[in-house]
């Protein structure tokens, strides 16, 4: 799944990819690019992968509502269970809250996640999301595409595309969670 | 907390707080997996759960099996009557037998105490504790602790009353355990004959319900287990209900948002009216959806780390 965040960087160089004030503008052209694609903005919901997807979804939905002046739902998914290495894992993760209030069916879903890297979390996510109901269509917007796919899945927003080594870790900081906003690219 | 690192649940006394908590935060998450349109994932895709019940259940057993499904996981399930036990086999032959089919975990059931213990000792899988004796019914409790949870919002602090045959009671044990390691201050009430004096150290003891009962938050009742009484413990089930048996009368001297929990089986009109039992203070039927969510919680715990 995703790389775990490292917090041993101190001997790795690190490079700032956005910035507090990017990384506002890059969520600002996601939520631009969303409603120019969807006439009917009342018919879209946003559901967030937890952990850094869910604030993510949360500022989309504010940018969108907004510009559409209709509030769009919000929800959040944590897709542990669905995960494909939960019996080569040490410890079981803790889970986090998932919470879809609203039906999903007939209705565009973006789907919200920090970072897309091998495709495996966004493979979880959409079996998920289908067992809640059936859109009709879903989309996948994410703050940072890294590369090295591992499944054949693309995302149709993206705040920025970064290149990156297989080993090299992006560690997204959210004001939410972290206490301030940036992306950093660790070489490693 | 990192994460669960207990191979067994065996009972509620040999976990800490730490652990108790991680069990009811997870079933928190699996509750809501029950309310989805698709009530199930793929978690245990591939993981075989062998339910193996020696004694009468029909919640319990209902509950493992739900949560396994839920899960996705293979499981089967194992009574005694019908099964080679009634042929004579050996609690032990019987485990070694299931096991060279290679289950994941086995949750047993057993009217001797120390069971789930002794296997955990002898067998190579992973051991679920549905109940052995009169020694511990840890999930009961974790679903009690759970619906207290989702009600008051915590369980420090809460005075609570368990009221009724104690000392054949697995799961006032494992809820003697489970409540005072999260801080509430518990009374056992219960006539003299059937209130064992080894819990004074961590609750009131009392004979009188309207004593025990007085501004309580949450009242647990017993069931009266009279398979399990050899001897004359009681004079009658109707003198039983006119001393300790919960009424609406009786239940006014608790807070007014008390709230009532019992395991099941209801022996209606001996250990609780059903006037109680149907009443909104009633979370019983709360507590059999909850449990199904806290045995999910177990499972998926307990199944962590890969396979052996």
């Amino acid at each position: 799944m995703k790389a775990a965040a490292s917090r041993h960087a101190k001997a790795s160089r690190e490079t700032r990819v956005l910035d507090g004030r990017s990384l506002g503008a890059a969520i600002a052209s996601m939520a631009k690019a969303i409603k120019a694609d969807q006439k009917e903005a009342a018919s879209i919901s946003i559901v967030g992968i937890q952990s850094r997807g869910v604030p993510l979804a949360a500022r989309l939905a504010i940018a969108l509502g907004s510009s559409t002046g209709k509030k769009v739902d919000v929800g959040s998914l944590d897709i542990t269970l669905y995960r494909d290495d939960l019996s080569t894992v040490g410890t079981r993760p803790v889970l986090k809250s998932t919470n879809i209030p609203f039906s999903i069916d007939g209705r565009t879903v973006i789907l919200v996640d920090d970072v897309l890297f091998t495709g495996r979390t966004i493979r979880a996510a959409l079996d998920e999301l289908v067992d809640f109901g059936r859109p009709s269509r879903i989309a996948l917007a994410v703050l940072i595409d890294r590369g090295h796919r591992e499944l054949p899945i693309q995302a149709d927003y993206v705040g920025k595309a970064v290149r990156t080594h297989r080993g090299d870790m992006v560690d997204v900081r959210l004001v939410e969670i972290d206490g301030k906003d940036e992306v950093v690219l660790v070489k490693r | 907390m990192t994460g669960w690192t207990q191979k067994h649940l065996l009972g509620i006394e040999p976990l800490s707080v730490e652990e108790i908590t991680l069990i009811l935060d997870t079933a928190v998450q699996m509750r809501e997996i029950m309310e989805r349109p698709i009530k199930k994932v793929p978690t245990l895709r591939g993981r075989t759960v062998v339910n193996l019940f020696m004694e009468a259940s029909t919640r319990t057993r209902a509950s493992f099996e739900m949560a396994e499904r839920i899960l996705s996981a293979d499981s089967l399930s194992i009574q005694a009557a019908g099964s080679s036990v009634s042929k004579g086999e050996s609690l032990l032959d019987t485990v070694k037998n299931l096991e060279a089919m290679t289950p994941d975990v086995i949750v047993v059931r057993h009217s001797s105490a120390g069971a789930a213990n002794f296997l955990a000792r002898c067998s190579n899988s992973r051991i679920v504790n549905a109940g052995d004796g009169a020694h511990e019914h840890p999930t009961q409790a974790l679903l009690d602790a759970f619906t207290l949870r989702q009600s008051k919002g915590r369980i420090a602090g809460l005075k609570i009353a368990i009221v009724g045959d104690v000392l054949h009671s697995r799961v006032a044990r494992s809820n003697i355990h489970l409540l005072t390691k999260m801080g509430a201050d518990v009374t056992l009430c219960a006539p003299p004959t059937l209130l064992p004096q080894e819990f004074s150290s961590l609750a009131t003891l009392s004979w009188r319900i309207d004593e025990a009962i007085e501004g309580a938050d949450v009242v647990m009742m017993l069931r009266l287990q009279q398979e399990r009484m050899t001897s004359a413990f009681i004079s009658t089930m109707r003198e039983y209900h006119a001393q300790y048996g919960l009424t609406l009368a009786r239940l006014k001297r608790a807070k007014s948002d008390v709230v009532v929990l019992h395991p099941g089986p209801m022996n209606r009109g001996v250990e609780i009216a059903s006037e109680v039992a149907d009443s909104k203070a009633s979370l019983i039927l709360d507590q059999v959806t909850n449990g199904v969510a806290v045995r999910m919680a177990v499972l998926y715990l307990l199944l962590g780390g890969g396979r052996e």
